[in-house]
């Protein structure tokens, strides 16, 4: 189905002229900006919605910017891979800006602004068909992310913004080399013709073009936080105030997105010097990220940590999904990519309502008492953490399942197995330790000797709402969790106090049924998930589309019009 | 001849660059990046090939092939890979005046090392 054909444009034109208004308006008319900076993000979801609607005949669309025929002008294509994307980072960023408008927003200077810049950065990286293009994009988030994350400010901010930005600058270097060498050998920018080019390449060339690869891969693995690059991420994520680290969720997916997509279309099994450059290094790395990460998990002593460490699995998860490089398991990262970006924006939004409800203690992983609704943050925590540890009935275990039995045909098939299923073991010790120190241990009795007795009272109360939770969670699979659905919504709406709970009990509300339904519709996401990955691997579809699009015959043909006027001239 | 006068640039630039940023002041590392950000735009520039006197515009003069002409796609390219790298290096120098103010530390962790 076609609705416009410029649509495709919009996901990058709403949040440019949006966050440029809001430049304007933003410091003299706070509530004005809400409103602007909300309408826009409603106005993307729809248009999101549209393109994946679009999208979903699997049909290729491209759009040639300035109407320059490809490869010679900027192209945008939009196939099911870009439309997924957008959509996800559309359902994300929304609860995020929900749960700024609580009064978060205000902590600094052109918060809506950067945010609106932001998302314009993100779907114009996962629109753009050009190499280069993907750069300037890429830079335009890194830079919005560096005022997003500053929002605030603080010497801790400071700190985690030095080494961020520091470290993405080295690796903006490395890919302006991966580029300029690919350009370098090829001569073109286009994704779609240096997929065809870089196949055609002769054997001489076959060192430059692989060290081409994997520095190209290195960058993006930076972003997606590949083992020896994750470094940055762990201080980044804690110290962003919470809307940004949520928002944050989608960034890592921004870096597994440009590694699909560059290693389907230019460094696949069909690529002549440069085949399969990615293997075996990303599958392997991605193995020790995941070990990693559920090491982490157990050696947090804060909630935070074990928050990131759940992200970085997640991001391991993906990689190893995209490093395997069969339509199987690409198909199963990308449905467990939405579950886990849902999961991971939810989590970062809890996270900040437990630091605001236990006040001094915040998320250290000891007892302290809970100003407030510590059932509701309780039984949030719960779901979340069955999502995050990819425990049936919730979609984050169809995704690990789906990947392993995706992973019993390579060669390395017995590590998958043995290193997913411990990683996911280990998390879910983590998780379930710091639920149970959070929400179960009271602390001593002489801290909390007055109010000890109302806690010891709402004690056996959390318990048993813990254990239906825990009974419906295990009975509860398929339709069921309708009902599951409805009574974590109960939850998430008892969820924070105070002048900005309302906007933080909506927006983890909306994440919470976001998440539902992904297990609800799990059939339907993981029937696109499939058919996506069939279309990232017949490559010919996107090449075919973007070099085959033609320029629009242009209204006014001002050669012939200067022609004819010279010739009226004596 | 050129095209290792070249290479060593690069070379001798990237090198500075990364001893500078690993040396963990704020300042070193500033100026590490502004270097290698310097041998990064060599580089591209030198993508398009090294022409001398040759215009990267087409002229009714010589025929329009490479032969003849300046690749004008890098010079485009390190043209925009310049104002990037300029704007990154001010937003990092702003953050790093800013990190100086609040914890009276140079270093890049805010604090001095305890050694």
């Amino acid at each position: 189905m076609m609705f416009w054909p410029d649509l495709i444009v919009l996901p990058i034109v709403l949040p440019l002229v949006a966050g440029a208004v809001l430049v304007l308006f933003g410091r003299r008319r706070p509530a004005l900006a809400r409103w602007i900076s909300l309408s826009s993000m409603l106005a993307l979801l729809l248009v999101a919605a549209l393109l994946l609607i679009q999208a979903s005949n699997g049909e290729t669309q491209a759009y040639l910017l300035s109407n320059w025929q490809a490869p010679f002008g900027i192209a945008l294509a939009l196939d099911r891979l870009s439309a997924l994307m957008l959509m996800i980072a559309a359902l994300v960023a929304l609860p995020a800006l929900i749960y700024a408008t609580g009064g978060d927003d205000q902590r600094g200077a052109h918060f809506h602004a950067l945010f609106q810049f932001q998302l314009m950065g993100l779907n114009g990286a996962f629109l753009t068909a050009d190499l280069f293009n993907l750069f300037v994009f890429f830079e335009v988030l890194l830079i919005a992310s560096y005022g997003l994350l500053l929002h605030g400010g603080g010497a801790q901010r400071l700190k985690a913004s030095i080494h961020y930005i520091s470290f993405n600058l080295a690796g903006s270097a490395l890919f302006l080399i991966a580029v300029s060498l690919l350009y370098g050998l090829t001569g073109t920018l286009n994704m779609a013709d240096l997929s065809q080019r870089i196949a055609q390449l002769g054997e001489d060339r076959a060192l430059l073009v692989r060290s081409a690869a994997l520095l190209l891969l290195t960058v993006f693995c930076i972003k997606a936080a590949l083992l020896p690059l994750n470094f940055w991420l762990s201080d980044t994520y804690r110290s962003a105030s919470a809307a940004v680290a949520a928002l944050f969720a989608i960034m890592t997916k921004v870096g597994v997105y440009a590694l699909l997509r560059v290693t389907t279309l230019m460094f696949g099994a069909d690529a002549g010097p440069a085949a399969d450059a990615a293997w075996p290094w990303l599958p392997v790395l991605a193995l020790a990220t995941l070990a990693f990460a559920a090491i982490s998990a157990l050696a947090a002593q804060h909630l935070g940590g074990i928050v990131v460490a759940s992200l970085i699995a997640s991001a391991g998860t993906l990689l190893l999904a995209v490093g395997l490089a069969t339509p199987a398991s690409v198909a199963a990262g990308l449905f467990y990519l939405v579950n886990s970006t849902l999961v991971g924006a939810a989590m970062f939004l809890l996270l900040d309502r437990i630091r605001l409800a236990r006040g001094a203690s915040a998320d250290r992983l000891q007892p302290a008492l809970f100003d407030s609704s510590r059932i509701a943050l309780g039984s949030v925590f719960f779901v979340l953490a069955v999502a995050a540890a990819g425990m049936p009935p919730l979609a984050g275990f169809f995704g690990k399942a789906l990947l392993l039995q995706a992973a019993g045909t390579t060669a390395i098939a017995a590590w998958v197995i043995v290193i997913v299923l411990a990683s996911s073991l280990l998390l879910m010790v983590a998780l379930s330790r710091g639920g149970s120190v959070l929400f179960w241990k009271l602390p001593e009795p002489t801290v909390a000797k007055e109010t000890g007795t109302r806690a010891q009272a709402r004690y056996p109360a959390t318990g048993s709402v813990m254990a239906v939770a825990v009974v419906s969670g295990v009975v509860t699979a398929g339709a069921n969790s309708a009902r599951h659905a409805v009574a974590a919504a109960g939850a998430g709406a008892g969820a924070g106090a105070g002048a900005d709970g309302a906007a933080a009990r909506l927006s983890l509300t909306l994440l919470l049924l976001m998440i539902m339904s992904c297990s609800v519709f799990a059939g339907t996401l993981s029937g696109y998930a499939h058919a996506t990955a069939a279309q990232l691997f017949s490559r010919q579809s996107y090449v075919g589309a973007v070099l085959g699009a033609r320029p629009v015959a242009p209204a006014i043909d001002i050669r012939r019009e200067m022609r004819e006027r010279r010739a009226r001239q004596p | 001849m050129m095209a290792l006068m070249i290479a060593i640039a690069i070379g001798a630039l990237t090198a500075g660059g990364l001893y500078l940023m690993l040396r963990a002041r704020t300042f070193d590392l500033v100026l590490g990046l502004t270097l290698l950000s310097y041998a990064v735009n060599l580089f591209i520039f030198f993508m398009g090939r090294a022409k001398i006197a040759a215009a990267p515009i087409v002229s009714g003069k010589a025929a329009p092939s490479l032969a003849n002409y300046a690749d004008p796609l890098p010079q485009a390219l390190v043209l925009t890979a310049i104002v990037i790298s300029f704007a990154m290096t001010a937003v990092l120098l702003v953050i790093a005046l800013r990190s100086h103010a609040v914890t009276e530390s140079d270093h890049v962790d805010g604090q001095e090392p305890r050694s």
